[in-house]
């Protein structure tokens, strides 16, 4: 028998090599352009697909065996949390409207991410991307269920969140953040790569995902706490499969340059407006407050994302020019939003509320330029109305910006009294935008914002009624017809948080768990 | 005896979401499975048409010339989420983490009579190729496909075919080398054998029908291989001759098609059960692409079975035809 040579050990980059890129090959039986139809048509010129640097290196037996792990403990913590009516140990009620939001917002995204994530691997005919975007395709399956798993329990004691996924396709303002993944996954797959994976998973996730968790955590949910910490080690490959790609394209022809800097532009813009919830939640809606909104932005936008741009400024990229206008708002935005959400809580699917004195010198400390000048007054109005049994709900509907799908609620930048509306003709119809910058989306691809499903457009329409509703009839209320046709419990799942079975409920149930009556 | 722990219980409003209740009533708490699967999927008020195919909306059934009244009628028997999914392969991954250790640390590779390991690396090694090919109709499927409880198993049988190809890959390395790998690779480009095969795989990259392309991938192409290399090649034929280290090698494929099987068969009766139509659809693409995989598996059969190897394809056809007729669908 001949002596054994020993053989070559393969390096770690070697090994990871012939376990992807070694598996392609060039096919001769059907054209290129047949089996990736999608990749030519936005215009992006890869030249060389090798050139993809792996941004980790995960074969999936060691995928299997660390995600297992933590899914193992998830569902062991999920199920503790569950068993001791964890739900009693939050803040205070109030807590569980942030939940509501991020169940009917957030996790019906992370799904959409998954099924994007899927198109986008299989459109790149590079193995190296191919397998980064199915791994986060498969990651993206399990944000949405461990999401949807572990607020399940909140949904057996609370109102709001019963038919999430019905009211995800339907609620007025949930069309802002369903529209802004529509947007992405009906783009081609490299805008979709720098519209999810670049500009929301690696600019914007400290300002999305990060603050629901750690409100999660400075409130006492531990449910939703831990998928957010379980999910951080999956955000952090995302995150670097997000910035591989920017600098992939950008390095293949110059060409790409200003395609890829429209995108960035665009999609900062996006995120930015579908964050102005993320805003309200983080200024009103946790009881006990992380930080500000505008410390938020100053950190992880202005701070980090500034160091972010000059590193891409070797290649030609700039910070997004809407970046100005973000910060003139930022003394703004959340108090807006929320005053509104205070207006149409008789349409949406949790409570709101009036701050009281503590948090209202909280808002003050954090925004000494605005809050006590423009904000506290109207706040204090509202809240001796509703004293006086006067609490206001707005019945009419406002007017849609066409490209955010936000109600034309923000003022001009540099002047906070007045509205700044825009408006664009197009093909004979009048078109309106809450911003220059939405304006210049719109114009851009007015072909396909035109096709926008507007949610009160859609209800003057008719087209928001539960099926067989007659509108002609005597004294038919068109709210009423709306909320059915959102499957929304009027008086359980709307209006304000003082008159909430949750906040009756909560009550209840601590006092049970904690005295002896 | 038994031990009474006393927990505070607070009687719940309800107990799972609407849309769940409505599929199986309001009085049972669902399963993990099923709030993580029915209705996941947006059906509703899309914004926009996607720009790589305007002709269809996101999510869109009418991509299939499979009609459903309900897209959920498709469940997976193995009731995979995500956490299930990974737990079910993460034990699986450490047997085959034992069996290599077990084969490398023995020197087992070098007990292999030369001619089992020729065969072995002339026959696995290309297919490496077909299951990197079968990652990605996975994905496509995923992609293109109709409601969650079709669409997500898809994701699975991608990155499993993804694994698949990564232990074959192991196993050339272990019995062979690079080099090993690169020569398969040729033989995969131009040799005879391989290119019906080949031509296969390729051709189904273009198949636009994503039910059509679970039937020609999930169903009839992994249908004949698996039984034919895994099954009847690797742990009869190359077992008999001194080659059962190799058979601890593909173990995971072996115990995976054995899993995965039940899925495919419970997919191919729900869809052909639910029209005439459907059947008609069904039994079409399935004798049509078994057709094409017998006779493309044929000359790779060869390389280890030499002259029985007509009868051997024959015999797994044979199989095959019964296995399908249990799922409802007659060849």
């Amino acid at each position: 028998m001949d002596m054994q040579v020993a053989k070559k050990k393969l390096g770690l980059k070697e090994r990871y090599a012939v376990m992807t890129r070694g598996l392609d090959w060039t096919p001769s039986y059907q054209k290129m352009e047949d089996i990736y139809p999608y990749i030519a048509y936005e215009g992006i010129k890869i030249h060389d697909w090798d050139k993809w640097e792996d941004p980790f290196r995960l074969t999936m037996d060691a995928y299997w065996k660390y995600q297992a792990e933590k899914e193992r403990k998830l569902y062991a913590i999920i199920d503790a949390f569950n068993q001791n009516n964890g739900h009693l140990n939050v803040t205070d009620a109030r807590y569980v409207n942030t939940v509501k939001l991020f169940i009917s917002g957030i996790s019906p995204l992370e799904y959409v991410a998954h099924r994007g994530f899927a198109h986008a691997g299989r459109a790149f005919p590079g193995p190296g991307p191919r397998v980064a975007c199915l791994m986060q395709s498969l990651d993206e399956i399990r944000h949405a269920q461990t999401q949807v798993h572990s607020i399940s329990n909140y949904n057996k004691y609370y109102n709001g969140m019963h038919d999430f996924h019905h009211m995800h396709d339907r609620v007025w303002f949930l069309s802002v953040p369903k529209s802004f993944f529509d947007d992405a996954i009906t783009a081609g797959p490299f805008e979709f790569m720098v519209s999810i994976g670049f500009s929301f998973e690696y600019v914007l996730t400290n300002l999305l995902f990060v603050p629901f968790v750690s409100g999660a955590a400075y409130n006492g949910d531990m449910g939703t706490m831990t998928f957010g910490f379980s999910a951080q080690s999956d955000e952090a490959r995302h995150m670097t499969l997000g910035l591989e790609v920017i600098k992939f394209i950008l390095e293949q022809d110059p060409a790409n340059v200003p395609i890829v800097q429209r995108w960035i532009d665009k999609w900062t813009w996006r995120g930015y407006r579908v964050l102005t919830l993320v805003a309200m939640m983080m200024d009103y809606m946790l009881p006990k407050r992380t930080m500000s909104w505008k410390e938020a932005w100053e950190v992880y936008f202005e701070e980090n994302g500034g160091a972010l741009f000059k590193d891409l400024a070797r290649y030609g990229i700039t910070m997004p020019k809407c970046a100005e206008q973000i910060a003139l708002e930022k003394d703004h935005l959340s108090h807006q939003a929320w005053s509104t959400f205070y207006n149409y809580a008789a349409a949406a699917n949790f409570h709101t509320w009036m701050p009281d004195e503590d948090e209202m010198a909280w808002l003050s400390s954090k925004y000494p330029e605005s809050f006590d000048k423009l904000y506290r007054p109207r706040y204090e109005f509202w809240r001796e109305q509703a004293a006086k049994g006067n609490r206001f709900y707005n019945k009419t509907l406002p007017m849609l910006c066409q490209t955010c799908q936000i109600p034309m609620i923000f003022t001009e930048p540099g002047d906070a009294t007045k509205i700044c509306y825009r408006e664009v003709d197009y093909k004979g119809d009048k078109y309106h935008f809450c911003s220059d910058h939405c304006k210049e989306i719109f114009e851009h691809e007015p072909e396909k914002y035109v096709q926008a499903w507007l949610p009160v457009h859609q209800i003057y329409q008719g087209n928001c009624f539960p099926e067989g509703t007659d509108p002609t009839v005597e004294g038919f209320d068109p709210l009423a017809a709306v909320l059915k046709y959102y499957n929304l419990e009027h008086g359980r799942d709307n209006l304000d948080f003082d008159i909430s079975e949750d906040k009756k409920n909560f009550a209840e149930w601590r006092g049970q768990a904690t005295k002896n009556i | 005896m038994q031990i009474d722990l006393r927990t505070v219980t607070i009687k719940p409003l309800r107990q799972t979401f609407d849309n769940i209740a409505r599929r199986i009533g309001a009085d049972k708490p669902a399963s993990r499975y099923q709030e993580g699967t029915l209705d996941m999927q947006q059906t509703a008020n899309f914004h926009y048409r996607p720009t790589w195919d305007p002709a269809h909306d996101i999510y869109d059934a009418s991509r299939t010339a499979i009609k459903m009244a309900d897209w959920y009628a498709f469940k997976d028997p193995r009731q995979f989420y995500y956490g299930a999914y990974t737990l079910a392969r993460a034990k699986q991954q450490d047997t085959a983490e034992a069996n290599f250790d077990f084969v490398e640390n023995r020197g087992l590779a070098a007990t292999l009579p030369e001619s089992v390991r020729k065969t072995v690396l002339e026959l696995l090694l290309p297919l490496r190729h077909v299951a990197w090919g079968s990652n990605m109709n996975n994905a496509s499927v995923c992609a293109y496909s109709y409601g969650t409880g079709f669409s997500q198993p898809h994701i699975y049988q991608a990155m499993d075919q993804l694994g698949i190809a990564q232990y074959l890959t192991r196993v050339g390395l272990l019995l062979g080398d690079v080099e090993s790998l690169d020569e398969a690779k040729r033989a995969w480009m131009d040799d005879d054998a391989w290119q019906g095969l080949r031509r296969y795989v390729e051709d189904s990259f273009v198949i636009k029908d994503p039910v059509e392309l679970f039937v020609a991938q999930n169903v009839a192409l992994d249908g004949l291989l698996y039984p034919l290399v895994y099954e009847t090649i690797i742990d009869d034929v190359l077992s008999s001759q001194g080659g059962t280290p190799v058979a601890m090698l593909t173990q995971f494929m072996t115990d995976w098609f054995t899993e995965t099987r039940k899925w495919v068969d419970a997919t191919v009766k729900i869809a052909a059960a639910e029209s005439p139509e459907n059947k008609e659809v069904m039994t079409r693409w399935l004798s049509q692409w078994r057709d094409r995989s017998a006779a493309a598996l044929l000359p790779v059969a060869r390389i280890a079975l030499g002259d029985r190897s007509d009868e051997v394809v024959g015999e797994v056809v044979q199989q095959f035809n019964a296995r399908m007729a249990k799922a409802g669908v007659a060849l």
